[in-house]
Formats: structure tokens, C-alpha cells, sequence
């Protein structure tokens, strides 16, 4: 699995461009998360790929010749922070739903809406932590969920934003 | 953009570069005399329709020569077209050819060439020559009208996202929905189309955007924050190559296009005389290094020469230079130049180890590359690193005297394919820019031409789009309105595209076309030959049995010479009849057997190693060797050389 943060122009078709190249080369993305950098004229989207080394460094260059796109940096995990955005619906009526809340407090997740039969939680964290999560929050009864893509920064002070326009 | 700078300023005191002919069917067109504009200086906004835009924009760049067919949503542009005095509209007969035409401006001049379409099927028109031209590197411009910009998304008549359409097969596309913008987006394409890599840009514009006032100013400020090509090669590496040259035995320099669309021919030429490494040409570099040439050994590839695709196999070195390491060069690619230490130069990072791990990759321009590496390898030769490449031309030498070029006469007594062409490439001369469609003919034309001159060899290599010699050519001609251009096309090819002979005849380009008419869709026939146990399934075209269409009438009726040819005694005189006419474009049909093959042939999917000089005949790949272990180093089939050409 392999992270790329991909500083591109904020222009309209740049992600059919992008996500088109990935289809075109044979290219399956895992998740793919965009939107506005501090720059308003660059997106920046975070692209997850399970692709060999190989063809990652084809997929990088060919990404590369993509004129909106600007910059393109791989994140390794272990000098990088990586987070997803859970919004999970738990069946949870009156029987269960301190349980659910019990879950929900042990991951640092929050409720952010409740009815009679159901609950709302949100969570972030890495992938692996929001896998253990729904395997706890699943017995319940998952009435629907939803995950953004994965969104990244590298650790440290630098930033792959500074001299965008290379 | 400094020269179009200049060029917007210039008057407009006629064209220089118009030939007679281009004057004359101008005239016809422009019953006025041109009207001088009046220029305001550079950089200062002058206000104009979008379309007014676009023509000044297209005259700023410097292009000289638009071909294409006006439609509902492209005509606000058509209108201020018809007053320009720098650009010339050539009307074509179907949009795909002003593609194709364009491209063979392009690849004859170096220049950009130009197309332009309306929306929906004019646009639609242009995806197989957008294709084409981004897979062999064409700088191409194609302008699209498109419906206006409230109609976008609501399947309007004529409607088609012709930017989601080409995305793929263009280097990069442009939708203009501010008519301010048109005259930096121009300048875009033109530089995204010319420079690095070159290839095809797009630029669609909502016809409303096109009648719209803006204001216009030259030169614009161009916002590319994402492209920038690398052009100077990287030192270190360029020395780790001359280093290679110099340790090794038996090197080969893979010349592909690049070094055409860098103009290194001179330095390539440089290059091979200062190492005395030999040069192959694959079929978009041919021209690029002389044919006559001690140290060209031919064309590699599935229909190279014995020679070329011999010492690319057997090479400890292969130097690549603006080449990409395609599937009908390499063959099986897990067993292409096994022994060959590969130095990959080229200006696009993506190509190098895409297909073939490259052990030094240097990106840049080849021209640039080149340059430095001769320094680099002098600076070697000056240490006294200067290798003995005697006994690797030696066993050169023995492949291209055992196997040369050649082909044998059909049994029936028909007319060959191959002595046709070649005889036009003797009698015409290295002079000539020839065109070719995709299939036989092709190949024999790339084969049994020689080459001398960059650029004089224009072919669709990577797409393989029939029908692309007729446009082509007439593009070629228009680029370079004195020389004879022909076309070496097929009766297959010749039918999809001839209807441009209309053009040409009525715009003043007197092309040849040479249709080597065998009847039949011949490169498949050929396959169906050799690989579907000669089941003919729908390759016979007819030309021959029922003589339909009959070329040469045809031909006639689109205002052109037909002349016909059926034996060898007739070939040469009818080739200097045709030389012999300026005044309208001429269509030979010569009708040549049906059975003809292209050989040399490596199989498809085979190994190089099994290169086939004819059929049967494998001389790096000897049967009997087969129990033994793999072919010994340079194996050469101990068989006589007419057998080698007799078996087809």
C-alpha cells in the first residue's frame, strides 16, 4: 500500500484526469481524498494505491506528465500521519445503547446524533483503528456507513505546499 | 514566445511563405485584396470578438497553415479566418484528414501543424489523428468549436464532451469558458504541443465564448505551474554512459524519433563516426541517420533487417536515444538484447525503464544529451579508453552480407511490390518527403526507400492508422510547397482517405500517390498466411478481380492524373511521368501479386532471437542448437543466400 499526496492545479477536470490515469494504466486506487490546500489555486489529493515498486514509480511519473499536476510526494507511514473519517448509524435502542456508548468512548469517537433506535458516531484514526472499531460497533447492527478517503501529512516542520509551483 | 511576439507586430504586407500554387487557390477563395490591420504595439489589449482572438492569437504564433472544416458552432471563427492574411485555411473533406494533414505539416517542417472542427462529429472526427499523433509524438493544435456554454451537459445538437473524449490520447486539452482567455490558452497549447515531448493539444470553445467581446493582448502570461520539461541532461550520468562506450565490445546506438524531433541528427551523426558505433533506425527514426551510411545496419524491429535486430540481440551495449522500447522492437521482451547493458536517453522521465530496465537513465534533450556525451566520450578517448570495435563489425559485416534487403519476383509472373517501391525511391530521390499508410507497403517502404534526410519519412508508427498517407502527404506538401512529396499507400489504405485528392487537386498540392495495389488487405493477409492457415477471411478487397474502384478513373474524377501500371518494363516510365506533372496531383495505380510477403519478420510475441531473414530461416536461432542449450553468440545460418530470400 503506498500513500501519495498529489499537489495538482484547483482547475476544473483535474480529477478525471487524474483518476482516469489511474484506470487507463490499469491502476486501482484504494481511496482517493482531495480538497483546497491554503493555496486556493492547488487541491491537494491523497491517493492510496496498493501497487508493486515498480509500477508505482511508472504510475508516478505518468502522473507526473499531467500537466494541471503539480507536485507529487509519497508519504511513508512511519514518518507521516494518516487519517481516515468514520461516519458509522449503530442500531442502538435502550438495551444496548450504553454499550454502544461504552465502545464508542474506548476509540476517542464522539456521538453526534442519536434517535430512539439508532446512534451517529464519528470517528478518525487510521485505518486499523477504525477496522477494530466497526468490528466492535458491527454485532449491534450497522444500518449504514460512510469513510472519507484517507488524508495524510508528513511529520516535522516541513511542508510539500512551500515553492508549489516548483 | 519571443518570435510570435514579433511576428504579431510585422504587418500584413502578404505571405511570404505562400507559394504559387497556395497564392493562386487563395486568391480564389479572397476576391478581396488582403486588408492591412492596423497593429496596435505588443501588449496592448485591443477589444475583439472571441473569434477575432483566436485568428490573431493563431497568426501571433506564427502558424501559417490551418486544415479544416467549418460547422455550426466553429463559424463565429471562420468569419475573421476569412480575413487573415497569415494564416491559411486549407477546406479539407473530412476532419480526420485535417488531422492527418496536420500531422504530416508537423513531421515534414517541425513546425506545429493545425487543425479545426466543429462540434460533436466534426470534433469526433479528430480522435483517430489525436491518437495518432499523441502515440508518435506530433506537435498538433486541434480547435474545436462547442456548443455554447449554457447548452453544455443537456446533449445539445452537435453535442460532444470532446475534452473527456481525448483526454487519453492527447497531451493535455483545454476548455475555454472566458473568452480572455483564448489568447493565453493558445499560447499554451502551442507551447505545451512544441516543447518537451511534443504531442497534441486541444482546445474546445463554446461558440458563444467565440462571439463574445474580450480584449485581446499579446504576448499573454502563461500559467503552467505543473509542466516543466527537463532538457539538460544530467552530467554525471552522460559520463557513466561515455564510461559504458568506452568499456564495451559490441555496442549499438538505438536511434528512435526523439533524435528527429530534437534536430540531433547532425549530432548523432557526430556521435556514431566518433565511437564508430553502429545505428539503427527504428520506423520513426528513419532518416534521422543516413541509409548510405557505412554505419547504419537498418531498421530493428519485427520487420527489421537481419543486421539490425542481430546486433541489438547480441549487443553488450545498447545506447537508446529518444527511443521507447516498443513491443514491435523488442519483441518477447523478456528476451530482448539479453546481454546489453541499456543507457536509456530520453526527454519524457516515464519512458525510461517502462518497458526495459534502463542501468543508466538520462533525461533531457537529445540533442542536449548528445552533445555532452560526445564531449564525454572525447574526454575518454583522451585517456586512451578507445575500444577495438573490429571484431563486432566483422560479425556485422557477415549478417548484412548474408542477409540484405531483398525479395524475389512472384512466380505468377505479377509485379513486385517491393522492386516497384523501390525504384520510386531511386528515380525520385533522397529529396522527396514520402508518406505511407499502415500494412505491407509500409513496411517495404521503409525497407527499400533510402533515407538521407531527417524528417523525409513520415508514417503513422505507433497507432498504425490506415488511410494516414494521402492526408499526410498533402500535409507534407503544404509544409514544403517545392519538393515532390509522394505517397506509398495500399489499395486497403488508399480507400479510406483518397477522397483528399479533391483537396489537393483544388488547393494546389500535386502529390504522387503510389498505390501498391495487391486486391487485398495484404499485411493481414499475410498473417492469415502464416498464422490462420492461409484462411483468406475478408482481406480480398476486389481492386484486382472486379477492378473496384478503378484507381486511375477514380483518380481523374477527383481532378488528378491516373496512370496505371502493370508490368516491370512499365514501372520506370511511369514513374517519370508522374515526376514529370506540377500542375495536379497523380495516382499510379500499380497493380502488383497478391502474394508478397514482408520479410524479414520476427513473429508476433516470438523472441527476437528467432528473427526470421525468410520464412524458415532463422539465423541467430539454428534448430539443431535448440538441445544443446540457447543459440551460440552470433550463430549465422549456413545456408546460401538465395535460399534465405527464396522461401516465401
Amino acid at each position: 500500500m503506498h500513500t501519495l499526496s498529489v499537489l495538482v492545479e484547483n482547475v476544473p477536470g483535474v480529477l478525471a484526469r487524474v483518476s482516469g490515469l489511474f484506470s487507463r494504466r490499469g491502476f486501482n486506487i484504494e481511496s482517493l481524498a482531495v480538497g483546497p490546500t491554503e493555496n486556493p489555486e492547488v487541491s491537494r489529493m491523497t491517493i492510496v494505491v496498493a501497487v508493486e515498486e515498480q509500477p508505482l514509480e511508472q504510475v508516478t511519473k505518468q502522473l507526473n506528465k499531467l500537466v494541471n499536476v503539480i507536485k507529487i510526494v509519497e508519504l511513508d507511514p512511519a514518518s507521516s500521519v494518516q487519517r481516515d473519517l468514520l461516519l458509522v448509524k449503530v442500531r442502538a435502542d435502550a438495551t444496548v445503547r450504553s454499550q454502544v456508548l461504552e465502545t464508542v468512548e474506548m476509540f476517542r469517537a464522539k456521538v453526534v446524533d442519536v434517535s430512539p433506535e439508532a446512534v451517529t458516531v464519528e470517528a478518525t484514526g487510521t485505518h486499523d483503528k477504525l477496522n477494530a472499531l466497526m468490528r466492535m460497533l458491527e454485532p449491534y447492527g450497522v444500518r449504514e456507513l460512510v469513510k472519507s478517503g484517507m488524508v495524510a501529512l508528513g511529520r516535522g516542520a516541513r511542508s510539500i505546499t512551500a515553492n508549489s509551483t516548483r | 514566445m519571443t518570435s510570435a511576439t514579433s511576428r504579431s507586430e510585422s504587418g500584413s504586407a502578404g505571405d511570404a511563405g505562400a507559394t504559387d500554387a497556395t497564392e493562386a487557390s487563395r486568391k480564389s477563395a479572397q476576391p478581396n485584396a488582403p486588408r492591412p490591420k492596423p497593429t496596435p504595439p505588443a501588449g496592448t489589449p485591443v477589444r475583439v470578438t472571441g473569434a477575432q482572438s483566436l485568428v490573431r492569437a493563431l497568426e501571433a504564433v506564427g502558424s501559417e497553415v490551418v486544415f479544416g472544416i467549418p460547422g455550426g458552432t466553429i463559424l463565429p471563427a471562420y468569419d475573421p479566418l476569412l480575413d487573415s492574411t497569415k494564416v491559411r485555411h486549407v477546406l479539407v473533406r473530412h476532419e480526420q484528414a485535417a488531422g492527418h494533414a496536420a500531422t504530416g505539416y508537423a513531421q515534414a517542417t517541425g513546425k506545429v501543424g493545425v487543425c479545426m472542427a466543429t462540434s460533436g462529429p466534426g470534433a469526433t472526427n479528430l480522435v483517430t489523428p489525436l491518437a495518432d499523433a499523441n502515440m508518435d509524438s506530433v506537435p498538433l493544435v486541434a480547435i474545436t468549436g462547442q456548443q455554447t456554454r449554457a447548452l453544455i451537459g443537456t446533449d445539445a445538437f452537435q453535442e460532444a464532451d470532446i475534452c473527456g473524449i481525448t483526454m487519453p490520447i492527447t497531451k493535455h486539452n483545454f476548455l475555454v469558458t472566458d473568452p480572455a482567455d483564448i489568447p493565453r490558452v493558445v499560447a499554451e497549447a502551442f507551447h505545451l504541443a512544441s516543447t518537451g515531448r511534443p504531442g497534441p493539444v486541444l482546445v474546445d470553445i463554446p461558440k458563444d465564448v467565440l462571439q463574445e467581446t474580450t480584449s485581446f493582448a499579446w504576448p499573454p502570461e502563461m500559467t503552467l505551474p505543473g509542466y516543466r520539461p527537463t532538457l539538460r541532461p544530467h552530467g554525471k550520468q552522460v559520463r557513466e554512459a561515455a564510461r559504458l562506450i568506452s568499456q564495451s565490445r559490441r555496442p549499438v546506438l538505438y536511434v528512435g524519433g526523439g533524435v528527429l524531433k530534437a534536430e540531433a541528427s547532425e549530432e548523432l551523426r557526430e556521435l556514431a563516426e566518433l565511437t564508430g558505433i553502429p545505428v539503427a533506425t527504428t520506423l520513426m527514426a528513419r532518416g534521422a541517420f543516413p541509409d548510405s551510411h557505412d554505419h547504419h545496419v537498418g531498421m530493428p524491429g519485427m520487420h527489421g533487417s537481419v543486421s539490425a535486430v542481430a546486433a541489438m540481440q547480441r549487443a553488450d551495449l545498447l545506447l537508446a536515444l529518444g527511443a521507447r522500447f516498443d513491443d514491435r522492437v523488442t519483441g518477447r521482451l523478456d528476451s530482448f538484447a539479453p546481454e546489453a547493458t541499456v543507457v536509456h536517453a530520453d526527454i519524457d522521465p516515464a519512458e525510461i525503464s517502462k518497458n526495459r530496465k534502463a542501468d543508466v537513465p538520462i533525461v533531457g534533450d537529445c540533442k542536449e544529451i548528445i552533445r555532452e556525451l560526445i564531449e564525454a566520450v572525447k574526454f575518454e578517448h583522451d585517456r586512451g579508453d578507445k575500444p577495438d570495435l573490429t571484431a563486432w563489425w566483422t560479425q556485422i559485416d557477415s549478417w548484412r552480407d548474408t542477409f540484405p534487403a531483398g525479395y524475389e519476383w512472384p512466380d505468377d509472373g505479377a509485379l513486385s511490390p517491393q522492386y516497384v517501391i523501390e525504384r520510386i525511391g531511386e528515380l525520385v530521390g533522397a529529396d522527396a518527403y514520402y508518406a505511407a499508410g499502415v500494412g505491407q507497403h509500409q513496411m517495404w517502404a521503409a525497407q527499400f526507400i533510402k533515407y538521407e534526410n531527417p524528417r523525409s519519412w513520415i508514417n503513422s508508427g505507433g497507432l498504425g492508422t490506415m488511410g494516414f498517407a494521402v492526408p499526410a502527404a498533402m500535409g507534407a506538401q503544404f509544409g514544403h510547397p517545392d519538393a515532390q512529396v509522394w505517397a506509398i499507400d495500399g489499395d486497403g489504405c488508399f480507400q479510406m482517405t483518397n477522397q483528399e485528392l479533391a483537396t489537393c487537386a483544388l488547393e494546389g498540392a500535386p502529390i504522387k500517390v503510389a498505390v501498391i495495389n495487391n486486391g487485398n488487405l495484404g499485411m493481414v493477409r499475410q498473417w492469415q498466411n502464416l498464422f490462420y492457415d492461409e484462411r483468406y477471411s475478408n482481406t480480398d478487397l476486389g481492386t484486382h478481380k472486379h477492378r473496384i474502384p478503378d484507381f486511375a478513373l477514380l483518380a481523374e474524377s477527383l481532378g488528378c492524373a491516373g496512370l496505371r501500371c502493370e508490368t516491370k518494363e512499365e514501372v520506370d516510365d511511369v514513374i517519370k511521368q508522374a515526376m514529370a506533372i506540377e500542375d495536379r496531383p497523380v495516382v499510379i495505380d500499380f497493380v502488383v501479386g497478391k502474394d508478397a510477403q514482408v520479410w524479414p519478420m520476427v513473429g508476433p510475441g516470438a523472441s527476437n532471437d528467432e528473427v526470421m531473414a525468410a520464412r524458415g530461416i532463422r539465423p541467430l536461432f539454428d534448430d539443431d542448437d535448440v538441445a544443446d542449450g540457447p543459440a551460440a553468440d552470433g550463430i549465422v545460418a549456413d545456408r546460401a543466400v538465395t535460399d534465405v530470400r527464396g522461401e516465401q
